[in-house]
């Protein structure tokens, strides 16, 4: 073990992290420099990070599922600690003063006459191996820098305009990269005329490569143009995609594998059947459906790639760098030291994009000029059509209520396709796209259902709640018409949207106080608490539900995979019955994410997070037909603007001395069903389909309930 | 298919030998080095882009080169610089009015024009404003808080 990976020291006062986690807007860069400077005891300023990099910074995985803070946020406080500790040892000896003498400051070390630093001691040597633990991590009392408001240490440069993104990479001799997708996942090419392309001035190469068809040009318009013309003289094999509208019928009509998830696990073997207990004095049922949602980043996937002396260079913004160098690796079939990726930004992904296709894309035109790096950015259609959308869901649920009220019998059954296919190396398949159109295609894998704990579609399946008997079972159906991924939240956006949507019409039934139904049925005492919390930053008004006369207030809550940041929601809507159209007035968030690292940060995370879903509740949905996908730009796939997002306010619950949770997709369930149960309490009608277009409003308004 | 052009940018005068029919945005972050303009979608529905033409926000990824050869036209970079921001951009500061900062340079545009006509302007107005912008990290409150304490501060 050694420090050395994670934190050099230089002889000019400052100190390196080697982060190989990735920034995606989330502000983890600046959460571990508040971590590593509070241990080292230096001022914030003396922090330099340095970006993911194979050639730099130490293996790590994909910065995913909200684990980043937990995982490099732990290693970091040990690594420092054991810094500050090895150097004040230094220190004793260099200044032949007892340990217990010594005071640290800003990295300046004295025993009251004596002094040195840690610049001198340490200079820009290496630690060397170290025995892992030595230093004591400081208690949070001692904290000055954790749990402080510090100002983003990328946000200067983003404000400021310069260049920040994959997409501001200029390289000496670049030249530009587009490419030229088929219609459907499954069409293959049958003829192209590559000379329309290649005599338009500046095209440098056609490549084609089976269905695989990309263009470079020396400058970005010229490969526009060519990409165009390109696109007009295709001739592809299409093989159409099924219709939309059997999406949910076809999702339930497909062979699943189906799993009991107990405590959040799937188990092999049997399902049981649903059986009514028989103290059930009510029992009620309901279906839940979530359509393919978007990541749909602001900025299209970008890469560029220099292909020189058979070395592969790759500057990416994908989420894990090792995992796409494997991945590169295999699908070029190249060894892993024969490729390099280095991170650097892109504009928000919430999940698996196109960031790594474009990655391979990037490649296989960069290995046609060797020594030319090429910058490759998708088109807007590109982006919209062929990132792997987060999985359309069903959610079948049943409940029982005894006499008292309480449930007695809970009932889940949750379908969907997989909700993880991140690239990672393997033989004989590849999950970047490009590689299953090249004359030698790599097929995608047949997708596997997760086992672990709040996997894919059984992430949140399992309430937090306390029933006298549940029964949660996962349905996985493998083969999606839709190219599918992790999506901000996975699982958990379609499971807690049922979740929390049922307790309200459970509430409902016995004529309870939403809130008060939940925690009846709710142990957990920081649960409770920010439920509490929200209610209050939103002034619940309290008893039953459904006769709002058009305006309402509706809350959903879950613990992040029940092991993470706790989250309630509320928001207040106003329903056009008129119209169909539900605006959202006002949200109060409250969050529970431990001991917390940046307040600010959090806050923009939980805030920024409720948005997002709050516009795929009302707004979003891909599209497709026999010919693709037809949700293919901003008009066709549209999202919340400015004049619709409500005011928000957020309400953080501290824990100081408890372990941090990972918040960044906290949010997305309880925001669909805290906007569903608003809108039933404003007009009494229940909404289970997202996203709640006007359409759907005012269809549920005319339909018995 | 090239043609000499003069472009006026932040002040100072261009002579380009580029397609006439090349979209600016492309033209500014290429040729001139100026990346603070975004492409977002080519299809001005997104804002990512905007620059000022004569003291107007519009998209420059679907302006041609040639629509804009006698305008005076002001990127984001030509409002403030790192050692001298605007008050707009000190107020994105202050706010921490971005998560990944992909849309921030179309939108302090946006707001610059916005507040050259009106240096008071409602929330309502400032959304309506921003219509044509997208933020998908849901950072519009903060943008809308930014918008009105720089509108305070130019105020003063
Ligand atoms: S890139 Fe110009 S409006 Fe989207
Ligand atoms: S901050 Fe990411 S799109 Fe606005």
């Amino acid at each position: 073990m050694s420090i050395d990976p994670l934190i050099r020291f230089s002889t000019d006062g400052h100190v390196t992290l080697m982060i190989a986690h990735v920034e995606i807007g989330q502000g983890i860069l600046t959460a571990v420099a508040q971590i590593a400077a509070d241990e080292l005891d230096i001022n914030f300023t003396r922090i330099l990070v340095e970006r993911a990099d194979t050639e730099r910074t130490p293996t790590a995985s994909y910065t995913s599922g909200s684990n980043s803070i937990q995982i490099i946020g732990s290693a970091f406080r040990q690594a420092a600690a054991d810094a500050r500790h090895l150097l004040l040892a230094k220190a004793a000896a260099a200044l032949q003063a007892p340990v217990e003498s010594l005071r640290l400051t800003d990295g300046t070390i004295t025993d009251g006459e004596k002094e040195t630093t840690y610049w001198a001691l340490q200079g820009d040597q290496l630690f060397g191996e170290t025995e892992l633990g030595v230093g004591q991590p400081k208690s949070s009392e001692e904290y000055t820098l954790v749990g402080q408001p510090i100002p983003r240490l990328d946000l200067p440069a983003k404000i400021a305009g310069t260049p920040s993104f994959v997409h501001d990479l200029c390289l000496p001799d670049m030249v530009h990269g587009r490419v030229i997708r088929p219609p459907t996942y499954a069409s293959t090419l049958e003829s192209i005329d590559e000379n329309t392309a290649a005599s338009l001035p500046g095209v440098i190469a056609v490549v084609r490569d089976g269905s695989f068809l990309g263009v470079l040009a020396e400058r970005e318009e010229q490969a526009e143009k060519a990409a165009e013309a390109l696109r007009q003289n295709a001739r592809w094999h299409v093989q159409p995609l099924p219709a939309y509208e059997s999406l949910y019928t076809d999702l339930l009509a497909k062979t699943s594998q189906d799993f009991l998830v107990v405590d959040g696990v799937p188990q092999d073997g049997p399902v049981p059947p649903i059986e009514t207990p028989a103290n059930a004095v009510q029992t009620l049922e309901a279906t839940y459906r979530k359509p393919y949602h978007m990541h749909a980043a602001l900025g299209p996937a970008a890469a560029a790639a220099l292909w020189q002396d058979e070395h592969l260079n790759v500057w990416s913004h994908t989420q894990g760098v090792y995992p796409l160098r494997g991945s590169l690796a295999s699908a070029l079939d190249l060894d892993d030291n024969q490729v390099r990726v280095q991170h650097l930004e892109g504009p928000g992904c919430y999940g698996h994009n196109g960031a790594d296709d474009v990655a391979l894309d990037a490649a296989l035109l960069a290995r046609a000029r060797p020594g030319r790096p090429v910058l490759l950015k998708w088109s807007r259609a590109d982006e919209h059509g062929w990132e792997a959308y987060g999985s359309a869901m069903l959610v079948k649920t049943q409940a029982s209520l005894d006499e008292h009220g309480q449930i007695c019998d809970w009932n889940h059954d949750a379908w969907s396709y997989t909700h993880s296919s991140r690239p990672r190396p393997m033989a004989g398949a590849s999950n970047l796209l490009a590689a299953r159109y090249r004359e030698k295609p790599l097929p995608p894998p047949t997708p596997k259902p997760g086992k672990g704990s709040h996997g894919g579609i059984h992430r949140n399946a399992d309430p937090l709640y306390a029933f006298a008997r549940r029964r949660v079972v996962k349905h996985f159906v493998p083969d999606s018409p839709l190219h599918t991924s992790a999506l901000r939240g996975l699982g958990a956006v379609g499971n807690v949207f049922a979740i929390e949507s049922f307790m309200d019409e459970l509430a409902t039934a016995i004529k309870a106080d939403p809130i008060e139904f939940r925690l009846r049925h709710l142990d957990d005492p920081r649960a409770r608490a920010v439920i509490e919390a929200a209610a209050q930053e939103a002034n619940w008004r309290s008893g039953r539900r459904g006769n709002g006369q058009g305006r309402g207030q509706g809350l959903g809550f879950a613990q992040y995979k029940n092991a993470k940041c706790y989250v309630a929601v509320v928001f207040d809507v106003e329903v056009d019955t008129a119209s169909g159209q539900i605006h959202l007035t006002n949200t109060a968030i409250a969050g529970d994410a431990g001991q917390i690292i940046n307040p600010d940060g959090l806050a923009n995370q939980l805030e920024g997070g409720v948005l997002q879903a709050a516009s795929w509740t009302l707004k979003e949905q891909v599209h497709y037909g026999p010919d693709g996908v037809t949700s293919r730009d901003w008009d066709t796939y549209p999202v919340l603007r400015f004049a619709e997002i409500p005011p928000v306010s957020v309400k953080l619950l501290d824990q100081p001395g408890a372990p941090s949770l990972g918040s960044g997709e906290a949010t997305q369930g309880p925001t669909p069903a805290a906007i569903a149960n608003a809108v039933f309490d404003a007009v009494g009608v229940r909404l289970r389909e997202m996203p709640f277009t006007p359409e759907r409003v005012k269809a549920a308004l005319t339909q018995p309930q | 298919m090239t043609a000499t052009i003069e472009l006026k940018v932040n002040g100072q005068n261009h002579h380009l030998d580029v397609d006439p029919d090349a979209p600016l945005l492309l033209i500014l972050r290429n040729n001139l080095g100026l990346k603070a303009a975004k492409f977002g979608c080519g299809l001005e529905q997104c804002g990512a882009c905007k620059i000022l033409v004569d003291g107007q926000a519009v998209p420059s990824c679907a302006t041609p080169l040639s629509a804009v050869a006698n305008a005076d036209i002001t990127t984001l970079e030509g409002l403030g610089t790192p050692a001298n921001l605007h008050p707009l951009q000190r107020a994105f500061l202050a706010e921490q009015a971005a998560q990944c900062g992909y849309c921030t340079a179309g939108l302090i545009i946006t707001a610059k024009a916005l507040l050259d006509k009106n240096l008071q302007p409602s929330r309502a107005e400032i959304c309506e404003a921003l219509d044509a912008h997208i933020c998908r990290c849901g950072t519009h409150n903060r943008i809308i808080c930014a918008i009105q304490r720089a509108a305070s501060e130019m105020a003063r």
